[in-house]
C-alpha cells in the first residue's frame, strides 16, 4: 500500500500530467482566449498547489482561484475578537488548534494573550481539550472550534466525550462553516468567473460524492473532487478541463479510494445529534443563512456562546483585503499591504495567518522579490 | 548527600563547595584551575575565536541526548563551523531549587563525556539556584575557545561562485521531531533520537584534506532553509536546493505530515552546511561519509549566482520556489 | 480545509489505534471507522481517522492516471 501511497506523488507522473493540463489548457484557451478558471475551496489545495510549485507552473495556462478554504481565513473579525476576548475571564483555560494563535484581533492575537500571561494551550484533537478539562476541575477550559465539515463531527466527538464523563467545565465557541451555502452564495453572487471546482478530498470523506449534486445539476459546473498529491491534483485539474472542452458538467470522484459516494454516516449522525445549522457571518461577505453550524439547545451547557457573556465592539477598518481575495476577486498582490505592512511575522488579515491561507501561501511559495 | 538541589546549593557556602566538588570537579577533572577565581590557560599563537550560548531545551532529556551535551556540541559546533579548532569551554549552571541531584549528576558527566570526545577543556563554571518556578529545571550557559591553526580562517566565503557545492552532512530536522515527540505534548512518539554531536571532528577530516570550502554553517533553530536565507543574504550569493536530494528520515517527514510541519525549518543540533567550490564536492562528499557523523552526507544544490541573495527550492514536479526564513514559531495545523 | 493524512495502523482498541506515519507514530480515535482492522491505512485529521483507504480503489486510480498521462495528445 505504502508503494501506491508513493505513486500519488510520483514526480515522473506527475510532470507527463503536467504536460496533459497545459496541452488541454493550450486548448481551451484557444477555443474561448482565456485560461479556465478554475477555483479550489480547501486551504490545504492551496498550500499544497504552493508548495508543489503546481500553481506556479501552470500560472499562464490556469487560472487557478483560492476560494473560501481556510476556515481562519473566512472567519470574520468580530467572532475572532470575541474568542480572543474569551480568554481574559478568570481562571480560564483556552485550548485552540495552532492555526488560530497568531491570527490577528483588533487588540491583540491569542499569541499575545499567552504573552500577557493568559493559560493559551495549542492540542493537536479537541478531546485533548476534555482531557486538560478533567485535569483542571477548577478551571473553565473553552475550546475554539473552527472548521469545516472534516472538523465539525471530531469537535462532535469531544462533545460526546464530555457528555459521556460528565464533565462541567468544559465548552466549545464555535464558528464552523459549511461548504455547500458558500459555493451556492459564490455562483448566486455572479462575481467571479468559475468554471469548474477542484473539490476537498478531505470534507468530501464526510459529505461523499453525492453532497455535491447541486453543482452540476442546478449550476451546471463541474467539479472534481481530489486528494492533495502532486500527482493527484493534477490529475483532476486535467479532468476538468477535459470536461469544459467536452461541455460536460458532472461531479467526478478523483479520490475514490478516500472519499465514497454516501460519506460518513457516523460522521454525519454525530453532527446531527449535536450541531443544528446556523446563520453564520463571513469574512467580507457577510452572513449566509444556515451556512454553520452550533450547539444545539439541549446541549447549550457545552455552548460557551451562552456561558459567557462576551461583548466586543465594531472592528477596526484596514485596508486588508481577505473578504475580496477569498472569493477570488483579487489577487494578493492586489492588497496594498500585502508583503508590506502585512506578513506572516506580522499578519493583518487571517489569509496570511493560516499557512494555508492565500496570502500566506502566496508570501511563502509564489513571491519572488 | 542531598536528592535535591536547595537554594543553600546556590549560596556559596559549604553545601556549594560539595556540590562543586562531588559533581562538577569530580566530572571535569579541573582541580588545577578550580583554586583560582579565573581559569589560567594559554593558547596557541595567532587569532582566537570566542563564542557564547545558552541552552534551554525542553525537555532536558530526550532521545540522543541532553541539555549538557547540547551545551558542549552546541558551542563546540559554533567554534568549529567558523573554521576555529576549539580548545576550551566555560559552563554557566542555572538550576531551579528542587531539580534532581541524581539528573543534575548524569547532565553533567554527559558534558564531560562529550568534552572528550570533542578534544576540549571545560575550565571555568559557575552554579546560580533559583527559586523553585522561576525557571524550568536547568538552564546552562557555555562560552567557548578556539584557535586558528594558521591563524587566519580556513574558509573563503568571497570566493563564492556559480556552480559551487552546497552539501549537508545528513538527514535535516531530527532533532526537531526527536524532542517535539520527547514533549509529549501533541501525542507524536517516534524512536527517532536527536542527532545532538559534536561537529569538530568530521569538519577537520574535511579541512585538512582541502581548501575548497567556502563556507560553513550549522542549521540550528530555523532550520536548513533558515540558515541558507543567512549565508544568501550575508554573501549576495543565489542559492538553489533540490527538494529530492534533501535528505529527511521518514519518521520525521512523518510527523511533519501529521502537524503540518516543514522539514526545512525544523532544528538540527549535529548538521553543518558546507558549500565547496565547483569540482571539490565529489572529494567533500568521500571524506564526509568516511566519518560516523557524515554517512548520510549529500549535495543538495548549488550556488546559482552572486546577483540577488536569494533561496530557491526546485520542486520534484520541475518548478521553483522561493524559501523565507522561519516566520514565527512553527505551529501545529490542522486546517 | 483539513489537513489529512494516510496512516497505517499498528495496534487497535476499543475506541482508539495506534497508527504510523513512516515510523513517527499517533493514538487516533476510530468512531469513525469501527470496522477499521490492524494493517489497513486511514486517512487522519486532528486526532481521528476519517477514512479507510481502499487498496482496489487505489490501484485503479494510479492505473487510470498512467493512462490518462500516456494517452497521446487527444483530438
Amino acid at each position: 500500500m505504502q508503494e501506491l501511497l508513493n505513486e500519488c506523488s510520483n514526480p515522473q507522473l506527475g510532470k507527463k500530467l503536467l504536460a496533459k493540463v497545459q496541452e488541454s489548457a493550450a486548448e481551451f484557451k484557444k477555443r474561448y482566449g482565456r485560461r479556465p478558471a478554475i477555483m479550489e475551496v480547501c486551504g490545504s489545495h492551496t498550500h499544497a498547489l504552493a508548495e508543489t510549485g503546481i500553481k506556479k507552473v501552470l500560472k499562464d495556462d490556469v487560472n487557478l482561484i483560492s476560494g473560501p478554504g481556510c476556515p481562519v481565513c473566512v472567519t470574520d473579525q468580530k467572532s475572532i475578537d470575541a474568542m480572543i476576548k474569551l480568554a481574559d475571564g478568570p481562571d480560564r483555560i483556552i485550548c485552540t488548534f495552532g492555526d488560530m494563535v497568531r491570527v490577528p484581533g483588533t487588540e491583540r492575537s491569542l499569541l499575545e494573550a499567552k504573552t500577557e500571561g493568559k493559560d493559551i494551550r495549542i492540542v493537536y484533537t479537541p478531546t485533548d481539550a476534555v482531557k486538560i478539562a478533567r485535569e483542571n476541575p477548577e478551571k473553565e477550559v473553552i475550546f475554539l472550534g473552527i472548521g469545516f465539515e472534516t472538523t465539525i463531527p471530531i469537535l462532535a466527538v469531544a462533545l460526546q466525550e464530555a457528555l459521556q464523563q460528565d464533565v462541567g467545565n468544559f465548552s466549545m465557541w464555535m464558528t464552523t462553516k459549511l461548504v455547500e451555502p458558500i459555493l451556492r452564495a459564490l455562483l448566486d453572487a455572479k462575481e467571479t468567473n468559475i468554471d469548474g471546482f477542484l473539490l476537498p478530498g478531505h470534507v468530501s470523506i464526510v459529505l461523499g460524492k453525492n453532497g455535491y449534486r447541486y453543482l452540476a445539476e442546478e449550476y451546471r459546473i463541474p467539479g472534481v473532487i481530489a486528494g492533495f498529491e502532486s500527482v493527484e491534483m493534477l490529475s483532476s485539474i486535467y479532468k476538468l478541463i477535459r470536461q469544459l472542452l467536452e461541455g460536460r458538467a458532472e461531479i467526478e470522484n478523483d479520490y475514490s479510494f478516500v472519499v465514497t459516494d454516501e460519506g460518513n454516516p457516523v460522521a454525519k449522525a454525530l453532527i446531527e445529534k449535536f450541531f443544528e445549522p446556523v446563520d453564520e457571518p463571513w469574512r467580507g461577505i457577510g452572513v449566509i443563512p444556515k451556512s454553520g453550524m452550533d450547539i444545539k439547545d439541549e446541549y447549550a451547557r457545552f455552548n460557551a456562546k451562552k456561558r459567557f457573556q462576551i461583548t466586543v465592539g465594531e472592528p477596526r477598518k484596514t485596508k486588508c483585503r481577505c473578504g475580496e481575495i477569498i472569493r477570488g476577486l483579487v489577487t494578493p498582490e492586489e492588497c496594498p499591504l500585502f508583503g508590506k505592512a502585512c506578513t506572516p511575522l506580522k499578519p493583518i488579515g487571517p489569509c496570511m495567518v493560516s499557512a494555508e491561507g492565500t496570502c500566506a501561501a502566496h508570501y511563502q511559495y509564489m513571491r519572488e522579490d | 548527600m542531598a536528592e535535591r538541589i536547595s537554594l543553600a546549593h546556590g549560596d556559596g557556602g559549604e553545601l556549594a563547595h560539595r556540590l562543586i566538588a562531588d559533581v562538577f570537579v569530580r566530572a571535569f577533572g579541573h582541580t588545577e584551575e578550580a583554586r583560582f577565581d579565573a581559569a589560567l590557560c594559554s593558547v596557541p599563537s595567532g587569532k582566537i575565536a570566542v563564542t557564547t550560548d545558552s541552552f534551554v531545551v525542553k525537555p532536558a532529556f530526550f532521545p540522543g541526548g541532553n541539555i549538557g551535551k547540547l551545551a558542549v556540541a552546541g558551542t563546540v559546533n559554533d567554534l568549529a563551523v567558523s573554521g576555529a579548532v576549539p580548545l576550551y569551554l566555560t559552563a554557566g549552571f542555572m538550576i531551579e531549587e528542587g531539580f534532581k541531584i541524581k539528573d543534575l549528576k548524569e547532565i553533567v558527566q554527559t558534558m564531560a563525556a562529550e568534552a572528550e570526545k570533542a578534544n576540549v577543556r571545560i575550565i571555568a563554571g559557575d552554579t546560580k539556584v533559583v527559586e523553585k518556578g522561576s525557571i524550568d529545571g536547568i538552564y546552562i550557559n557555555t562560552t567557548g575557545v578556539g584557535y586558528y591553526a594558521d591563524g587566519k580562517l580556513p574558509v573563503n566565503p568571497a570566493e563564492m561562485e556559480p556552480g559551487d557545492a552546497i552539501i549537508v552532512n545528513g538527514t535535516i530536522g531530527d532533532h526537531g521531531v526527536a524532542v517535539l515527540a520527547a514533549r509529549g505534548e501533541l501525542g507524536i512518539t517516534t524512536e527517532l533520537p536527536s542527532d545532538c554531536a559534536s561537529l569538530n571532528g568530521l569538519i577537520q577530516s574535511v579541512l585538512s584534506e582541502t581548501d575548497g570550502v567556502r563556507i560553513m554553517r550549522d542549521p540550528t533553530r530555523g532550520g536548513l532553509a533558515t540558515t541558507l536565507v543567512e549565508i544568501a543574504e550575508d554573501f549576495k550569493a543565489t542559492l538553489e536546493i533540490e527538494e529530492e536530494l534533501v535528505p529527511v528520515r521518514p519518521e520525521v517527514q512523518g510527523a511533519c505530515d501529521i502537524l503540518g510541519y516543514d522539514p526545512l525549518y525544523l532544528a538540527n543540533e549535529g548538521k553543518v552546511i558546507f558549500i565547496v567550490k565547483k569540482g571539490e564536492e565529489e572529494r567533500v562528499l568521500q571524506l564526509l561519509r568516511k566519518h560516523e557523523l557524515g554517512k548520510n552526507a549529500a549535495v543538495i544544490g548549488r550556488v546559482a549566482n552572486r546577483e540577488k541573495g536569494q533561496l530557491h527550492l526546485r520542486t520534484a514536479l520541475g518548478s521553483t520556489r522561493r524559501l523565507h526564513r522561519l516566520s514565527g514559531m512553527m505551529l501545529p495545523r490542522i486546517c | 480545509m483539513c489537513v489529512g493524512v494516510p496512516a497505517k495502523v499498528i495496534e487497535k482498541h476499543e475506541y482508539s489505534a495506534v497508527v504510523d506515519v513512516m515510523g513517527s507514530q499517533i493514538t487516533v480515535g476510530i468512531i469513525f471507522v469501527p470496522e477499521v482492522e490492524v494493517g489497513d491505512y486511514v486517512i487522519v485529521h486532528a486526532g481521528q481517522a476519517m477514512s479507510i483507504i481502499d487498496e482496489e480503489n487505489a490501484k485503479l486510480s494510479i492505473e487510470e492516471w498512467r493512462r490518462l498521462a500516456d494517452a497521446r495528445t487527444s483530438q
